[in-house]
């Protein structure tokens, strides 16, 4: 007892704590994946877990700095149209509850609020100290009124740095035909659509009653946006456009159904205020890497676009339907994925005869707030296997991405409403 | 021999013939009976499918979850056939809900189709996908597209 010096009892508390420091870095995580790594295939060293099955339509999902994940519902399920999860010690989260009697798809969190939209309107919820919401009956409605069809209803929404809130209103057509997806249906000249859809609107992150006349046009020509996201390398707004089905089946002289399925890309645009991409009257042609004239409008696809439309900066597969964009900040995953973006692909229908494809998370290199480098399938098999890919018939398709405190990237499906967690390193250390 | 009878032996003969086409053997009936123009008719259908609903409603019929409904067991594929001939010749502009998934977007109209290429694949999806119902006559869709002029 008399060798056991004071300084030494001091020093353990201290090495105790210095111990726990580390354990809790982000570089480290004591967050098992689950042995199948949650049915994912994916690059060495990474591992995913099941975080939770939500059994609900699972659109886009944001996890607050301590932790909490909110879920968007597409439907609302028992009454509830967003789900909130709280973490476990494991890494898996529980259900514990819920609120908002809506459905629909834009769930975003920035600095101590929660955004929400329904299918017509932007909300938000003030998040307290724990990341709770205070008031969950009681929402602040931003924006109501926004343009919704029969079809791309989803409201994706995102914020910058400047308390401005972008919407996506997405055109309630395929190409703005006389009789929309029918053989032959020629184009409206000035598509009317585009007065109030098939674009991004700008509004107010933090004024109540928004209607489109206290909005701007920030972008328009795109033809629906479900996926964006705010890069915060160069201060500018990232969509990826869904681009338009059905060449083949309503212009079969024009096309095969081969070039049907390989057309035209899905693309990733940059906006500044302003731009045109060029919906309803162009389409991207990724073999020939140009922007074509649809033959809605005269078109035979091989005539490039005249007019001044914005150019993607990366192209990939057709009918994929990119419903999530993520530029990833986090310090967990490698040094490459820092400031580059991992884009969810819900996964095609308008290929057939020829097969599906998509159902997974892409990885898009960027460097200097461009994309650089080809991209590469980062998390894949949310099907459960090729057949199912190629039939469609995925079990899994994963539609929101969100980062978690740690780094950690959640990735939601709407089909069976799993919510999955990807880690690295995969391993304890 | 007068003409007359001449035209009467002609006319027993091609009831005759008429008769023991639509009615072999009892025990052969069902099956033979209605198959040959039946199989044809499923041939042509399936064509019809591949090129005009595939794309909407996929090779397996299932369709795509809230975007193309599915044709399998459907009380709109197995009910009413003028209410169904009626969708495919003037489209759908309704929502519905199948299985737990809403179905807001439209069908186009297909009144392009032939009242026989309409008769075949309805036939067809009636008769795959797990359905099986009676066939679409061709006479079905004609009064069927009466009412739409
Ligand atoms: C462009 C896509 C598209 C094409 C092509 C198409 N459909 Fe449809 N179909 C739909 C949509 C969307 C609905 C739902 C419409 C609604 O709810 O208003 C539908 C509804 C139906 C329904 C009723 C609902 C159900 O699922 O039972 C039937 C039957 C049907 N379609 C059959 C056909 C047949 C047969 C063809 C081919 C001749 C065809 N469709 C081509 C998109 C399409």
């Amino acid at each position: 007892m008399k060798t056991f010096s004071p300084r030494l009892l001091l020093a353990v508390p201290a090495l105790a704590a210095g111990l726990a420091l580390v354990a809790s870095r982000p570089t480290a995580p004591t967050i098992a994946p689950d042995p199948d790594n949650a049915g994912l295939k994916l690059p060495a060293g990474f591992g995913a877990l099941k975080v939770a099955e939500t059994g609900g339509k699972a659109r886009h999902l944001a996890v607050t700095p301590q932790g909490v994940i909110y879920v968007k519902l597409n439907k609302v399920k028992d009454g509830k149209g967003i789900l909130v999860l709280h973490p476990q010690a494991n890494g898996k989260a529980t259900v514990t509850g819920g609120f908002g009697d809506y459905g629909g798809t834009g769930m975003y969190e920035k600095n101590g609020y929660l955004y929400a939209s329904s299918d017509y309107a932007v909300y938000r919820y003030k998040l307290d100290a724990k990341g709770e919401v205070a008031n969950p009956s009681k929402p602040e409605l931003l924006v109501r009124g926004l343009k919704v069809g029969s079809q791309h209803e989803s409201k994706s929404i995102v914020l910058d740095n400047a308390d401005n809130l972008y919407v996506n209103v997405g055109a309630y057509a395929n190409a703005c035909q006389e009789q929309d997806r029918t053989r032959g249906s020629k184009g409206i000249p000035n598509c009317p659509i585009l007065d109030s859809a098939g674009g991004i609107w700008q509004f107010k992150a933090d004024k109540l009653n928004q209607r489109y006349p206290q909005g701007t046009r920030y972008a328009t020509g795109l033809r629906n946006v479900v996926g964006l996201d705010w890069n915060q390398q160069d201060n500018q707004l990232f969509v990826m456009q869904h681009g338009r089905d059905q060449l083949q089946d309503n212009w079969p002289a024009l096309y095969s159904n081969e070039q049907s399925a390989q057309l035209p890309a899905e693309c990733l645009y940059a906006l500044k205020p302003g731009v045109n991409a060029g919906w309803p009257y162009t389409y991207f042609d990724p073999q020939r890497k140009e922007i074509m004239q649809g033959p809605e409008y005269g078109g035979d696809g091989k005539t490039p676009a005249k007019g001044d439309y914005l150019a993607p900066l990366a192209a990939y597969p057709a009918h994929m339907a990119p419903n999530a964009l993520l530029f990833y900040t986090g310090t967990m995953f490698p040094a490459k994925y820092r400031n580059g973006a991992f884009i969810a692909f819900h996964g095609s229908w308008n290929r057939a005869p020829e097969s599906q494809a998509g159902y997974y998370v892409v990885f898009q290199p960027f460097k200097d707030g461009k994309p650089s480098g080809q991209w590469e399938v980062f998390a894949d098999n949310f099907s459960g296997s090729p057949a199912k890919t190629a039939s469609g018939r995925a079990d899994h398709r994963p539609c929101g991405l969100a980062q978690g405190p740690d780094g950690s990237l959640y990735v939601s499906d709407d089909t069976k409403g799993t919510i999955y967690r990807i880690v690295y390193p995969a391993k304890k250390s | 021999m007068s003409k007359q009878i001449l035209l009467n032996i002609a006319l027993a003969f091609c009831t005759l013939s008429l008769q023991a086409q639509q009615r072999p053997t009892p025990k052969a009936k069902a099956k033979i009976a209605a198959n040959p123009a039946l199989t044809a008719s499923l041939t042509r259908g399936a064509v019809v499918y591949k090129n005009v609903c595939i794309t909407c409603h996929m090779a397996d019929g299932g369709g795509v979850p809230n975007i193309n409904p599915p044709l399998t067991k459907t009380e709109y594929v197995l009910g009413d056939k003028a209410r169904l001939t009626h969708i495919v010749l003037a489209g759908l502009a309704e929502p519905i809900e199948i299985d737990g998934n809403d179905y807001k977007q439209h069908m186009p109209a297909q009144a392009y189709l032939t009242d026989q290429q309409v008769a075949d694949v309805l036939t067809y999806v009636r008769n795959n996908f797990g359905n099986k119902a009676s066939a679409v006559q061709v006479a079905e869709v004609k009064a069927v597209r009466a009412t739409l002029k």
